[in-house]
């Protein structure tokens, strides 16, 4: 041991240690950190691969799908071998493979009302990478009402968009009060994804959330960053709390979690409207 | 002789300085002398001394350069027998 590191993890981390404004305090704060993934698809592959290989201490994994061959163009965490497996499972085996220092804990569940609170109490940080609006509003509501950053993404076809809310500084809600009607926006199943994409909006999720736990930096907050992977652009656009937000406005109607399903115009088993994946 | 087979009583006749703390990296290569180096600085407190033993020759010029890269100041650098090195750096910046 050398300073409460061993040998192992002074080389493991030495290219991230000896950045500016990180060395061993900062490890120290990523080893001790604790992360929460909503889902562990296109987007949560790159996060869960960069921040246990980052050495974030836990990671929670939330999915209640099992591996299918489909996945597997964009969903990196995940291979054929897995296929069937649940994907908190696959994604557990990954993370040891990658990095042995992570604590792994599983939730292969779908979020709810219900159980969200209890579950995003144990993280300082939210990673929002779910494929359904449902669960977006969710995780968003739960988040603000919880005191939690959600690091918030999407894509769809060829583009993708990432932000960060934090509470008090704009939620979902201050950008799209509401979802899309049922059917209106295609899932990634008909309308497709780019594999890659995932892979650049899921990175920049993973830097984000190793920002805030190192506090550096300027974070993705009240800035909606959108990215366009066939003109290769990006667009940043700002928003900011909006005072009639019906959950972090001024006097907000939503005071506790509601039903997402109802208020998403889907029924359980039928939300797949999402254009995120 | 192996670098890390020479006796630790070999570290010796280092000129007398107020040095708050040492450590003896013999035996540790680059880049791991200066980030051991580093992670050491970053426990100590702003105008302390820290002396590292080193016996890896390439040490010997990479520490004190990336040392002074990250704002600290090079005091000495001498060689105290054979095979080893003695870098007295103060701290001079924070982390």
């Amino acid at each position: 041991m050398f300073l409460g590191f061993t040998d192992e993890q002074i080389r493991r981390y030495s290219r991230q240690i000896v950045l500016p404004n990180v060395g061993g305090k900062g490890q120290r704060k990523l080893l001790e950190a604790k992360v929460l993934l909503v889902g562990a698809g296109g987007l949560g592959s790159p996060v869960a691969t960069y921040l246990a290989a980052a050495g974030v201490g836990r990671l929670g994994i939330c999915d209640s799908d099992s591996v299918d061959l489909s996945n597997l163009h964009r969903q990196i965490l995940h291979h054929t071998h897995n296929i069937g497996t649940p994907k908190v499972v696959s994604a557990a085996e990954a993370i040891a493979d990658i990095n042995p220092d992570v604590e792994v804990v599983q939730y292969p569940l779908r979020l709810t009302s219900e159980n969200i609170m209890d579950i995003i109490i144990d993280y300082d940080i939210v990673v929002e990478g779910s494929d359904n609006f449902p669960t977006k509003y969710l995780v968003n509501d739960a988040c603000f009402l919880a005191g939690k950053p959600n690091v918030h993404a999407g894509i769809f076809r060829f583009e993708g968009q990432v932000t960060v809310f934090k509470p008090d500084k704009g939620c979902l809600r201050c950008i799209w009060p509401a979802p899309p009607p049922p059917g209106m926006v295609p899932n990634c199943q008909e309308a497709g994804v780019l594999g890659a994409l995932a892979g650049v909006i899921g990175s920049i999720q993973s830097v984000e959330v190793i920002k805030f736990i190192l506090g550096l930096g300027e974070p993705l907050v009240g800035k909606l960053l959108l990215f366009d992977a066939l003109k290769m652009e990006f667009h940043r656009v700002m928003f900011e709390q909006r005072s009639n937000c019906a959950l972090c406005g001024i006097n907000p109607t939503i005071k506790e979690l509601i039903d997402y399903e109802r208020f998403c115009g889907v029924s359980s088993g039928n939300n797949q409207i999402s254009p995120s994946y | 002789m192996r670098p890390n087979e020479v006796p630790q009583e070999n570290i010796e006749n280092v000129e007398l300085m107020n040095v708050d703390k040492e450590i003896n990296l013999k035996g540790e290569v680059c880049p791991y002398t200066f980030i051991k180096s580093l992670l050491t600085l970053e426990e100590m407190e702003i105008g302390q001394v820290l002396r590292v033993i080193v016996d890896y020759l390439p040490s010997v010029e990479n520490v004190p350069r990336s040392l002074k890269n990250e704002r600290h100041e090079i005091l000495e650098v001498l060689q105290i027998n054979d095979t080893d090195w003695a870098i007295t750096i103060r701290k001079l910046a924070w982390d």
